[in-house]
């Protein structure tokens, strides 16, 4: 166990989502004081279901039009929810603390400018070679914001010019375990006292043809009506993807209670492992990951925030998993967050894991979104969540927090 | 205050048990050793791709690796294996059946390339779709299983990963031209806090592609030198022009110093410390008080806890770049003092060019070959040297020197900068 000083608190969330724009319109949706429904456009990408991202102001958080020039959507919407953390953690603008305040972002890359793309490849169908037709023509059509998007730290790099983060600057990639390799790296080095305060998140646009398309390429994406993840995984299974920017604040206790910050939780644990699925597909990819921190007996009421994807069979194995510690009492619940936000790939894990700070510091989760599945009477309040994410293709990971009373 | 096995801080000592390389210069140590200290370049014309009508028409390209077929994740996978064999080798653990730590890799972001993305195109002739619905089809309604492992941004990792056997998740990171350090600096942390007793810190670098190309022209950061190539990239000369793109891998195993002693390793160096800071100024340029550089150098010596006087040689980032040159010897100037001017500053980037995500790795890889054999690289096609940079550049031709605490610098796109110490053992 981390001595008190040592722990690791949540002090900051911003999450942007479908759902909403910051913290009480996700907070509105766990309760239930607001109807949590997925908000899916079918058609844009069809036959590709995404959930779409609410309408932002920009300028609340990128005040500058010349910064907002500089970005594309991911990295607007990353630098976004960036902000929002930073206010939420009450260090926004406060020059000393962020200069000295670390950054680990989980990021893919950027746009692609699809015209351009479509252009090249129609011209060099009508004759000639590819890489002559590129030559010709990407030197006038290439804009120079889109190929900054192009590099996955840009997104961190908006976020020191725009907020001046400007401590360490990590950017991971690969996919879900982006998400998890940067919450872990900030998680380890705040516990071992190798940072006081990390902003850590990440952002990704699914509305987006050439986002899809590296996924469709493994046949990753549920390209039917939507559905929810469980209904997906008994017709062959497959992600739907989803607009999101999810940043946390994750800050030592001495230095949160020195500065007087507010915690949602605390964050005692984070697990991740590259498990081999060949063997048998449809077993539980997170039987690894549970058995260090130890499987819940139900002493205290834990709840499951799973960040299954719906691509099968892996899905499937966590859901049979999770359904078998709800049966057995050993936690309360199991709520598939994917299904209201859509899965948020490098952003994923730390959605999941600001949906559940915002439950430990508010009212839980609402019956209505726990649903059927969960012991329903059980489920105010929830005094630790245990947020899972499994990689489409390989990874998996956990996260502990728990309530500070 | 330090022991054998913790350093002045306290912590566990970082050692360094193996290293491997691969650059357009060749494939290992001895072949890359030999060629940079005799002032070699490896910067050629780019024949991989027609580059009729671009500015630039140079690289340092790695095409000896027969890599087949080629895709860009391919040839960085079989550089980082080449590099990560040799590494492991060296440090005696070639044999083992697992790697005993995690793998932190610093590699380019997966992007698909204009050769898939025709073959996409074409599966779909009988279609009358276009645009992207077209690709996505093809995606859909084909198998890709090479493409689609290969071209996730956590490919590479993955494959690295289940050749070498590591621990737990392999993590990718980019810090765009400083994630080579990045990765090493990863291991160090891990191994400080006790998470792992070694560490496989690996970069490598493919991104001689069309489209990557291009956009380093419109950027205006590329040499466009094109005859001779191998004159073209000429760091801290008041005629330089900008980077040359190259390729390669570093790998490095890094181990906690007493387990590494207790399994009797040879033990080739130590990393003593590491130091970053991000810039907030401008997504391509330093700031220009250079506080960003100067951070992260600053940080590197004070966890390492060394002085500026210890310091016997940089190893430059020295990307060739008018602007990187300036900014790089104002910092220096700003950290070291008047000891600079004792201390050579040297840029194998002038022979290997600009190996961008493993720049970082491979330096250091380099750096630790002048401890070892108190050989300091040269900085070539230092012809007219730059009055506003009085460095001592150890120009054109190889030094010796005893040489025991190196920093290695590396800067990038986004503001990022760290920088290496790294000691004899």
């Amino acid at each position: 166990m981390l001595d008190q000083a040592d722990e690791v608190w949540i002090t900051g969330v911003g999450l942007v989502s479908s759902l909403g724009d910051g913290s009480e319109a996700h907070t509105d949706i766990l309760t239930g004081r607001r109807d949590g429904m997925p908000a899916v456009d079918e058609t844009t990408f069809a036959p590709y279901p995404v959930h779409r991202l609410v309408p932002l102001d920009l300028s609340k958080q990128i005040p500058k039009n010349s910064d907002q020039r500089q970005m594309e959507g991911w990295q607007k919407l990353g630098v976004y929810a960036a902000g929002l953390a930073l206010d939420d953690a009450g260090i926004k603008g406060k020059a000393d603390l962020l200069d000295r305040t670390d950054l680990a972002v989980a990021a893919g890359s950027g746009e692609r400018d699809t015209a351009v793309d479509c252009k090249v490849l129609e011209t060099a169908s009508a004759g000639g070679d590819t890489p002559l037709r590129a030559n010709e023509i990407l030197p006038s059509a290439l804009r120079p914001t889109l190929f900054l998007a192009q590099l996955s730290n840009l997104l961190a790099g908006n976020i020191s010019i725009v907020h001046h983060v400007t401590g360490g600057s990590r950017t991971f990639m690969g996919e879900e375990t982006a998400g998890l390799a940067a919450i872990e790296s900030a998680f380890r080095r705040v516990a071992a006292g190798q940072c006081e305060i990390c902003l850590v998140g990440g952002a990704l646009n699914a509305e987006r043809a050439d986002l899809l398309l590296g996924y469709e390429l493994g046949h990753n994406l549920w390209h039917h009506p939507f559905q929810h993840i469980e209904e997906r995984t008994h017709r062959g299974g497959g992600f739907v993807p989803g607009s999101v920017g999810a940043f946390l604040v994750l800050e030592q206790r001495g230095h949160a209670q020195g500065r007087a910050a507010r915690p949602y939780a605390r964050l005692t644990a984070v697990e991740s492992d590259r498990g081999r699925r060949e063997p048998n597909p449809s077993a539980n990819p997170l039987a690894q990951v549970f058995a260090r921190v130890g499987s819940p007996t139900g002493q205290e009421a834990t709840s499951v925030f799973s960040g299954a994807s719906g691509v099968a069979p892996a899905t499937a194995g966590e859901l049979s998993f999770l359904q078998g510690l709800t049966r057995s009492g050993g936690i309360n619940c199991a709520w598939t967050y994917g299904d209201l936000i859509g899965h948020s790939v490098e952003a994923h894990f730390p959605a999941g894991i600001a949906l559940a700070a915002l439950a430990l510091r508010g009212e839980g989760l609402s019956a209505a979104l726990a649903g059927k599945k969960c012991n329903a009477d059980d489920v105010a309040p929830i005094d630790r969540i245990i947020v899972t994410t499994v990689g489409h293709y390989r990874g998996e990971g956990l996260a502990v927090l728990e309530r500070i009373s | 205050m330090g022991t054998d096995i913790r350093d002045a801080k306290g912590r566990p000592r970082v050692a360094i048990t193996g290293c491997g390389v691969v650059t357009s210069l060749g494939r290992g140590k001895a072949d890359n050793w030999a060629a940079i200290t005799a002032g070699r370049s490896g910067i050629r014309h780019i024949s991989r791709f027609p580059t009729d009508g671009l500015r630039t028409t140079i690289a340092g390209t790695v095409d000896f690796l027969n890599v087949n077929p080629y895709s860009a994740p391919a040839l960085t996978i079989a550089m980082a294996t080449a590099a990560a064999e040799e590494a492991l080798a060296e440090a005696g653990l070639a044999r083992a059946q697992t790697f005993p730590g995690p793998l932190y890799l610093a590699t380019p972001p997966a992007e698909l390339e204009w050769p898939q993305r025709k073959q996409l195109w074409d599966e779909m002739s009988a279609s009358d779709l276009q645009g992207y619905r077209r690709l996505l089809a093809a995606a859909r309604e084909h198998a890709h299983a090479d493409m689609a492992s290969l071209f996730q941004f956590g490919s590479v990792a993955d494959h690295l990963a289940d050749k070498f056997a590591t621990r737990g998740l392999p993590v990718s990171v980019s810090t765009a031209c400083a994630s080579g350090a990045t990765a090493i600096q990863l291991g160090v942390e891990a191994i400080r806090r006790g998470q792992t007793q070694a560490a496989l810190c690996i970069g490598a670098d493919s991104s001689v592609q069309i489209e990557a190309l291009i956009r380093f022209i419109l950027l205006s950061a590329l040499s466009t030198r094109n005859e001779p190539p191998e004159k073209a990239s000429r760091p801290f000369s008041k005629d330089r022009d900008g980077f040359v793109m190259a390729e390669g891998a570093g790998a490095l195993v890094l181990e906690e110093y007493a387990s590494a002693k207790a399994r009797g390793a040879e033990i080739l160096g130590f990393v003593r410390g590491c130091g970053e800071k991000a810039d907030d100024y401008h997504r391509t340029r330093s700031k220009p008080d250079g506080t960003a550089i100067i951070g992260a150098i600053r940080n590197a010596l004070a966890d390492a806890v060394i002085e500026p006087g210890e310091i016997d040689y940089v190893n430059a980032h020295g990307t060739s770049t008018p602007e990187n040159d300036k900014m790089e010897y104002q910092s220096l100037r700003a950290v070291l003092g008047v000891h600079l001017s004792d201390t050579p500053v040297s840029s194998n980037k002038s022979m290997i060019g600009h190996t961008l995500s493993a720049a970082g790795a491979i330096e250091a890889v380099f750096s630790l070959l002048a401890i070892r054999t108190g050989t300091l690289p040269p900085t070539i096609n230092f012809d007219v040297p730059d009055p506003e940079i009085p460095l001592d550049v150890v120009p054109n031709k190889a030094r010796q020197a005893a040489v025991a605490t190196v920093l290695s610098n590396s800067f990038g796109f986004g503001g990022q900068n760290v920088t290496l110490a790294l000691g004899a053992p």
